[in-house]
């Protein structure tokens, strides 16, 4: 089986976002990067399909030239190699970043075969497009599930599972399919040593595609103002309880 | 004036919430012209659709689209924006929504920005759209004859105008091609539990639980309120909790009258889920956790002694 996983650098927030001075972007001077935890998962299911059906499992991003750290990243944990569509920086709209990765799966499918399985997170953490797996999908003329947190493939059919009403709404379609998945679809492993030692010489394919005109074009970005609130504290340790009851009548909820 | 299309998908017989608010904006769209609902087989839902913005609803009547099929949506959509000359085809920032819309885009070339929170009329069209779960925000152009967007859940209120719309129902064109992606079976929920997407309630751990062991006084605290059981992402990372209790922007929204989150530090992904909140109640031993920006109330303590004590609490009370 031959699997694809597209997988996006975005950095690693936790606390305030603060914007560089042009405001198109996260200031990044003082945090660090990862995939987002959709792709997390994404790329464990990749390699979870490939140890179960054997085969190769190939991971792309589109991404400036340090992206080529989650590359080696997700190589640490099984992919067997890597294509980096190298951009200068800049953000690219779903629509191009779509039609990028598309013509980089030709190219790949066109010397190695087609991917039985193309594996995307739902939506990427930072932009939130929902739409770079359908997109491809739409281009390639393979059916596309989205919102996944269950998968299998056999026998050219990929059961994809989505959460729905409490229960699971069930997918069948056949292979080569597009299947967005979600966080939770997998528990991901942490990269070992040797994983990450062999990392380093698998091999990364490059190119630099030009970036076409954006036609959802961001403008700039504005963290939203939000009141800071100042929390009534209650009291500390054990002693609160109490005061915690009282509050717990009064809203309703005891 | 503009004609705008509104995708109101249906559930158990009720239009889906956040799609009533972008009928809502639907109507600010059009300013005067038509307001376009389209339903997917659901008669009885069409018919109140008009007490909502709608100036004309459409049924789309196929076999096909009584389960999820978001193909056969999205082309039913696209079609009837091309015969309606839609300027605006907008539908709920959903599951859902988001990918039938997306591929009612693609199918055309069209852009598509999702999760909106405001929209501008003009040319170009000017979207403000959620990034990070709503922690940022984008100001972006949209360089096409028709903006295809959605709206994200909650950000505007859903306004009835008391008006009524003309219902017409209609027997959509749809190829094997369009049927290829549909749900073919359902696994049924686990019986008991409390959805936590709907819980009045939910008390949470974080890292602070220390292990999975550590959630019992969550566990008893939500079980005594009747709450949801909620977690952090560092727990669901962790192993100690499932993913489906994850709150957080790659775990479940919630809107709960009372969030008690305790042990868990607050970041931005953890957050951007809880906001929906209307009271949050923060445990934690570091006072100038990010949490206590975001918390009404706070006790200030190691969740190990004050959950237990909080549910001790409680027995005494309803036993007195």
């Amino acid at each position: 089986m031959r699997v694809l996983v597209c997988v996006k650098r975005v950095p690693a927030v936790a606390g305030r976002l603060t914007l560089t001075e042009d405001e198109r972007a996260l200031d990044t001077k003082y945090v660090g990067f990862q995939v987002g935890p959709h792709e997390e998962c994404a790329v464990e299911e990749a390699v979870r399909l490939v140890e179960a059906h054997g085969g190769e499992a190939v991971v792309l991003t589109l991404g400036p030239a340090e992206a080529v750290e989650q590359l080696r990243e997700a190589m640490a944990i099984g992919a067997a190699r890597a294509i980096h569509l190298v951009t200068g920086g800049e953000e690219w709209d779903a629509e191009s970043t779509a039609g990028a990765i598309t013509d980089a799966i030709r190219e790949d499918e066109a010397a190695n075969g087609a991917f039985d399985v193309i594996l995307v997170g739902n939506e990427a953490a930072d932009s939130g497009g929902y739409q770079v797996g359908v997109r491809i999908g739409r281009a390639l003329g393979r059916p596309v599930v989205t919102g996944i947190k269950g998968l299998s493939v056999a026998d050219g059919t990929a059961r994809c599972e989505q959460e729905a009403g409490g229960g699971r709404d069930v997918y069948e379609v056949r292979t080569p399919a597009v299947v967005a998945v979600l966080e939770g679809i997998n528990l991901p492993r942490y990269p070992s040593v040797p994983g990450r030692i062999r990392a380093k010489s698998k091999p990364v394919a490059t190119s630099s595609p030009s970036r076409p005109a954006q036609r959802l074009e961001m403008r700039r970005l504005v963290v939203p103002v939000t009141e800071a609130k100042q929390a009534q504290v209650l009291g500390r340790g054990a002693e609160a309880a109490p005061a915690v009851v009282e509050l717990l009548a009064s809203v309703g909820v005891l | 004036m503009a004609t705008v299309l509104v995708l109101v998908p249906t559930a158990d017989g009720a239009p889906d919430k956040v799609a009533l608010q972008t009928l809502t904006l639907g109507a600010q769209l059009a300013a005067g012209g038509d307001v376009h609902a389209l339903v997917l087989s659901d008669d009885a839902v069409a018919a109140g659709l008009g007490a909502w913005g709608a100036t004309s609803v459409h049924v789309a009547k196929h076999p096909a689209l009584d389960t999820p099929a978001p193909d056969a949506a999205a082309r039913v959509l696209g079609d009837l924006a091309d015969s309606l000359g839609a300027a605006f085809v907008v539908g709920p920032g959903t599951e859902e929504g988001n990918t039938i819309l997306a591929r009612t885009a693609a199918r055309v070339g069209l852009p598509f920005a999702a999760n909106c929170v405001a929209v501008t009329p003009g040319s170009p069209v000017t979207v403000t759209r959620s990034r990070w779960g709503g922690s940022l925000l984008e100001e972006a152009a949209i360089h096409a004859d028709r903006a295809v967007l959605t709206l994200a859940a909650h950000v505007i209120e859903a306004v009835q105008t008391g008006g009524s719309a003309p219902v017409e129902a209609f027997t959509p064109r749809l190829d094997d091609a369009d049927l290829a992606v549909r749900v073919v079976g359902r696994v049924p929920a686990p019986a008991g539990g409390v959805s936590l997407s709907d819980a009045r309630v939910v008390v949470s751990g974080g890292r602070g639980a220390g292990s999975a062991e550590g959630f019992a006084p969550i566990v008893e605290l939500a079980s005594l309120l009747g709450a949801a059981v909620g977690c952090s992402r560092a727990v669901t990372i962790a192993g100690w909790r499932p993913h489906t209790e994850q709150v957080g922007q790659t775990g479940t929204k919630i809107a709960p009258e009372l969030y008690v989150a305790a042990g868990i530090s607050g970041a931005t992904q953890h957050l951007a889920g809880a906001k929906g909140a209307k009271r949050i109640l923060a445990i934690n031993k570091d006072p100038e956790a990010p949490i206590m920006t975001a918390a009404d109330y706070a006790v200030i303590g190691d969740m190990a002694e004050v959950v237990p004590a909080i549910s001790a609490e409680i027995r005494r009370r309803r036993g007195a």
